[in-house]
């Protein structure tokens, strides 16, 4: 007998997810961590969300996961981000509490009650014919459990770099997981080394505020959940600060490069590209006058501040004279001096979609330790290994997202397909079907599957019923009533800035130019709808067009991804594959042709090839 | 793809000889059921014997049949391969005889497919063979030859480069957002790049013309008042040169009256409303008749005659047809003069052959064959690739048409995409499902 349904390793923003979720489908869930102070720790920067990111919260929320609500309990401030771009790129972040955010999570968690929360270090798992049957702690104790699902973020052998010093430890001096990774190793799996990094911490009364350009939030009230009305105060948002390096600084990193843990060769681990540290960027884009930095507060609870954009390795005496070159911190304090942190994780390529291991059954990963970066990739992966585990305790089909249904679909696609070089952030360019994938839409996209699988209750699926029947119903109104438009109205839109002409207009006509809006036509009807009706409609009439155009590529897409290929294919038997193709097809073992295609080194060549051989073999007669 | 195809391999009724390919597991032994000569089935691969193909008793020509056994053949199926006389009588009467026997006729591309199923071929060079065997002159092969090396490869790849310069600076704005040193794309500097792409896409189609002149052949029409000596000329053009016989079914081209090879380009003289009938029927036809033919027409001869003044019908054909696309040949040099000779005009006859060579020079100098022969033959060669090509060309105006309606820019990046994949799908390096169905329908009967 097992003592538990799930064991979840790891209390960060995967484990937490994958923790809450998995209770949440009446798995009777264990969430292990080293320490209890650290459940969702924000060990880098304090803000949750961000351009594409912030619609991965929205999906976690939209499937019942927490990140999205417990982000709006606790952020002193939130923005809505490319507001003046088109619908499909605008995503939300919002700057968490520190002190907060972990204590809210916390909150939620212990109200499952099918889920315990332990502390306790993992040293091993137990494993019986490659299917993991549990987990082996530090002090031999062992507790077993159907499924496994590591996630241990970046405490995998991890080390902190400072310059030359090189200490083996996690985040916040916490001992690191010394021997998970190696007896990782041991059962087959390929380790990764990979590197990511940290800016300076900074006290409050030590920064001249005068000299730097203040960065607000909205001032219109936003939320992540779509459950919860907006509980804060506009006005009493914390503001935020932009500053820039200059030559100075340049020339202090530039003399001091060799003394970093980076350039001074101390590193062996692979850096994030989309989040380089600031001697990085002065080397790779050595014209560049100046970059830009921002001051965030980490908590109103303490007072210290996240010099974003600085991130380094360099010893701490560059690390103050770096600091001070900066205009506004020339008498700045270190509270926490920048550091880079180096920490196994497993090729996610040994991933199934579902991530499972491939090699060793009942054993699921998510987060840091599948190679990405992020607490939303995190907390997004965590959901989706928590949901799946539990799908597959009950015996029911694993849930993949597509990449035309959610930007975590995406994510989870590109690393058991492609696998990782350096450390995954997710940004929108990386969703092709980008405009299906809109921060507006997640529940309309979502929140039935979660139904579907008992994440989202019978209260939240009315709710999501109700939009979508008063979508119709707007779209409805707005095509059959017309706008008289006599001289008076006409005066109105030139007024506005509108060139109009006289007759009968249908509002859908109207709404569809790129111009006109709810808010500027409510003076001529009235709209009784929610606000997020309204902007569905809106979006609907105005880029119906392009929305259109990508659903057929969806669909095509989708076509591709009907042909299957079968698990006991023999690449070996495919005629005139290159054999760079041929070594990727026979690691990643895609599940379809669609997936094929998006391995890299594997060409449209290879891709007809393989699609030629499968008519040839399992389909001739068709 | 168990049973044995067969189909003629060359043109029918081109050349001397005509080539019947047979492919499949059971090709010798349904060879060796017409033709009387060596044992095919004791052959060694890739020899070539001599003996009759018989229908029963009757005998219907003498052939050399070349056996190439599994793998080592293109289709690495066993292949015979059956050398006729041409003529279509005798093709076709061999190819019954072999479908009579348990063949079944190839379809469009099959033995390509084949070869392709079998592994022996990847994708792009089943595409370039594809242009090669339809090449119908030198040039067309020397063009195909030359997109094999991938020139146009370099092309397509240049403008997609650009393309993919404008999409990431687009992303770098929305991922980034609050990053203000980077440049930020706006419709403004978006629009003039955008229709720079398109010009050099509209380039590259403008060529592909120039390429289908390469392919398809260049047509020529002889127009002029009756009696003044068109069919001569044009009985002395295709004499000179060795002539092609025309109605190639399947072809694009109109009723062609013959073809020429000139300096490696196949010239096609097409029917001026029957120039080639007796000289009393044409006398009915005015110039509307032949202003079809001269409207398909690449480059028009107007010939005159020199023993008389100009008819209004002369005059008619001078305005009508602009000096950039005509030659004005003066016939019957033998006789007195009695035309007041235009400017760049050519003279001679047909009696004695005066000044017909320089006809034939004049042509090459008109449509500067010489300059397209040194030209890089850069082309955009088929009609899959002038497709997608144009689709690139669409999306691309697709979008500079709602920037200027004001859509935003990550929206209206969707279309820039598109093009990024259409002109993908050219080079190959974007895999579309339909492609090989497109490509394999496209294949021409036979190879």
């Amino acid at each position: 007998m097992f003592m538990y349904d799930i064991i979840i390793v790891g209390g960060g923003h995967a484990g937490c997810e994958a923790a809450n979720i998995s209770a949440k489908m009446g798995m009777k869930t264990l969430l292990l961590t080293m320490n209890l102070k650290n459940i969702a720790d924000m060990p880098c920067n304090p803000s949750i969300g961000g351009t594409a990111k912030g619609i991965i919260v929205r999906e976690i929320d939209a499937l019942g996961g927490l990140m999205g609500i417990v982000a709006d309990k606790s952020h002193f401030q939130i923005k809505m981000l490319n507001n003046s771009k088109g619908p499909a790129v605008r995503s939300l972040r919002c700057q968490a509490d520190k002190v907060l955010y972990p204590q809210i999570m916390l909150e939620y968690l212990r109200k499952n009650n099918n889920l315990e929360i332990k502390e306790g270090m993992v040293e091993n798992l137990i494993i019986e014919d490659n299917i993991a049957k549990g987990v082996i702690l530090e002090d031999g104790k062992k507790i077993t459990s159907k499924i496994v699902v590591l996630t241990t973020g970046t405490y995998l052998k991890a080390n902190i770099l400072i310059g030359d010093i090189n200490k083996e430890e996690g985040p916040h001096q916490e001992k690191r997981s010394n021997y998970l990774s190696d007896n990782l190793k041991k059962l087959g799996i390929k380790i990764l080394r990979l590197k990511t990094g940290t800016p300076p911490r900074i006290k409050k009364n030590s920064i001249d505020f005068t000299k730097m350009h203040e960065e607000l939030g909205d001032d219109t009230y936003l939320t992540f959940s779509y459950d919860i009305k907006p509980i804060y105060d506009i006005s009493k948002q914390q503001k935020c600060y932009l500053l820039y390096t200059n030559e100075n600084t340049h020339e202090i990193i530039k003399k001091h490069l060799k003394e970093s843990a980076m350039y001074g060769g101390y590193a062996k681990g692979i850096g994030p590209r989309y989040c380089p540290s600031i001697e990085d960027k002065i080397v790779r884009f050595a014209d560049k006058e100046r970059h830009q930095l921002f001051l965030e507060p980490e908590s109103v609870h303490y007072d210290e501040w996240y010099l974003q954009g600085f991130s380094t390795s360099m010893p701490i005496n560059v690390q103050e004279e770096m600091v001070h070159s900066l205009e506004g911190l020339e008498k700045a304090i270190i509270s926490k001096y920048a550091y880079a942190i180096e920490y196994d994780a497993i090729d996610p390529i040994q991933l199934k979609p579902n991530l499972e291991n491939k090699i060793i059954q009942n054993l699921f990963t998510a987060g840091q330790i599948n190679g990405t970066s992020g607490y939303e990739e995190a907390a997004g992966q965590g959901l989706l290994a928590g949901i799946n585990a539990a799908l597959k305790i009950k015996n029911k089909k694993p849930l993949i997202l597509k990449r035309n249904e959610a930007y975590i679909g995406v994510l989870i696609d590109d690393l058991v397909t492609k696998g990782v070089t350096d450390p995954y952030r997710m940004l929108t360019s990386r969703a092709e079907f980008r405009l299906l994938l809109r921060h507006d839409n997640a529940d309309l996209r979502l929140r039935e599957i979660g139904y579907k699988i008992g994440t989202i209750n019978e209260e939240q699926y009315k709710k999501l019923c109700k939009k979508r029947a008063d979508i119709d119903k707007l779209l409805k109104e707005v095509k059959e009533n017309n706008l008289l438009i006599n001289d008076d109205i006409v005066k109105i839109f030139k007024n506005n800035g509108y060139d109009i002409n006289k007759g009968s207009i249908s509002y859908e006509g109207l709404l569809k130019r790129p111009e006109i809006t709810f808010s500027f036509l409510k003076q001529f009807r009235s709209f009784e709808y929610e606000k997020d009706v309204l902007e569905q409609v809106e979006i609907e009439l105005k880029y119906g067009g392009y929305i259109k155009k990508a659903q057929k590529e969806a669909e095509k897409l989708q076509k591709i991804e009907a042909k299957q290929i079968p698990d006991d294919i023999d690449y070996k038997k495919v005629k005139n594959l290159a054999s760079e193709a041929r070594q990727k097809l026979e690691m990643v073992r895609p599940k379809t042709i669609a997936q094929a295609t998006r391995i890299s080194g594997v060409n449209p060549v290879d891709i007809s090839l393989l699609a030629i051989y499968l008519k040839k073999e399992y389909n001739e007669h068709e | 793809m168990n049973d044995t195809i067969c189909a003629i391999s060359t043109s029918l009724g081109v050349g001397a000889i005509s080539i019947i390919r047979v492919s499949g597991n059971k090709a010798i032994e349904i060879v060796s059921k017409l033709f009387k000569g060596a044992n095919l089935f004791n052959a060694k691969s890739h020899t070539i014997h001599y003996g009759f193909i018989y229908n029963k008793k009757e005998k219907i020509d003498e052939v050399l049949v070349s056996i190439m056994l599994a793998p080592k053949t293109y289709t690495t199926e066993d292949i015979v391969e059956i050398n006729l006389h041409g003529g279509i009588n005798t093709t076709t009467k061999v190819l019954e005889l072999l479908l009579e026997n348990g063949c079944r006729i190839a379809e469009p591309g099959e033995f390509t497919k084949r070869a392709f199923l079998n592994g022996r071929i990847d994708l792009t060079q089943a595409e370039s063979v594809n242009d090669l065997i339809n090449a119908k002159s030198d040039m067309a092969r020397k063009m195909a030859l030359n997109n094999l090396d991938g020139n146009l490869n370099q092309e397509i790849k240049k403008i997609r480069h650009e393309v993919v310069d404008i999409m990431s600076n687009i992303e770098v704005n929305i991922d980034y957002p609050e990053y203000e040193d980077i440049e930020i794309v706006t419709t403004e500097i978006l629009l003039p790049k955008l229709t720079n792409i398109v010009a050099s896409i509209k380039r590259l189609l403008n060529d592909s013309k120039n390429c289908q002149l390469v392919k398809d052949g260049i047509n020529i029409a002889i127009v002029g008042k009756p009696n003044v000596g068109k069919s001569s000329i044009l009985n002395f053009l295709l004499n000179e040169e060795k002539a092609i016989v025309t109605d190639i079914p399947g072809t694009t081209r109109d009723i062609v009256e013959g073809s020429i090879t000139l300096n490696g380009f196949l010239i096609n003289f097409i029917d001026t409303a029957g120039i080639r009938d007796t000289e009393d029927v044409v006398e009915k036809i005015g110039v509307e008749k032949s202003k079809k033919a001269m409207e398909k027409a690449d480059l028009i001869i107007i010939v005159l005659n020199n023993n008389e003044s100009l008819t209004d019908y002369d005059k008619e054909l001078m305005e009508t047809v602009p000096k950039e696309k005509r030659i004005i040949f003066i016939n019957k040099s033998d006789l007195k003069q009695r035309l007041e000779l235009p400017d760049h005009c050519i003279i001679g006859n047909t009696v004695n052959r005066d000044g017909l060579d320089k006809l034939k020079d004049g042509i090459i100098k008109k449509l500067q064959l010489e300059e397209i022969l040194n030209k890089d033959m850069t082309y955009v060669s088929n009609l899959r690739q002038i497709d997608l090509l144009k689709k690139a060309k669409n999306s691309l105006e697709n979008a500079i048409a709602n920037l200027e309606n004001s859509m935003p820019i990550d929206i209206v990046e969707i279309d820039i995409m598109n093009a990024w994949n259409f002109l993908g799908e050219i080079t190959g390096e974007t895999y579309k499902d339909e492609l090989l169905n497109a490509l394999f329908s496209n294949f021409c009967l036979g190879k």
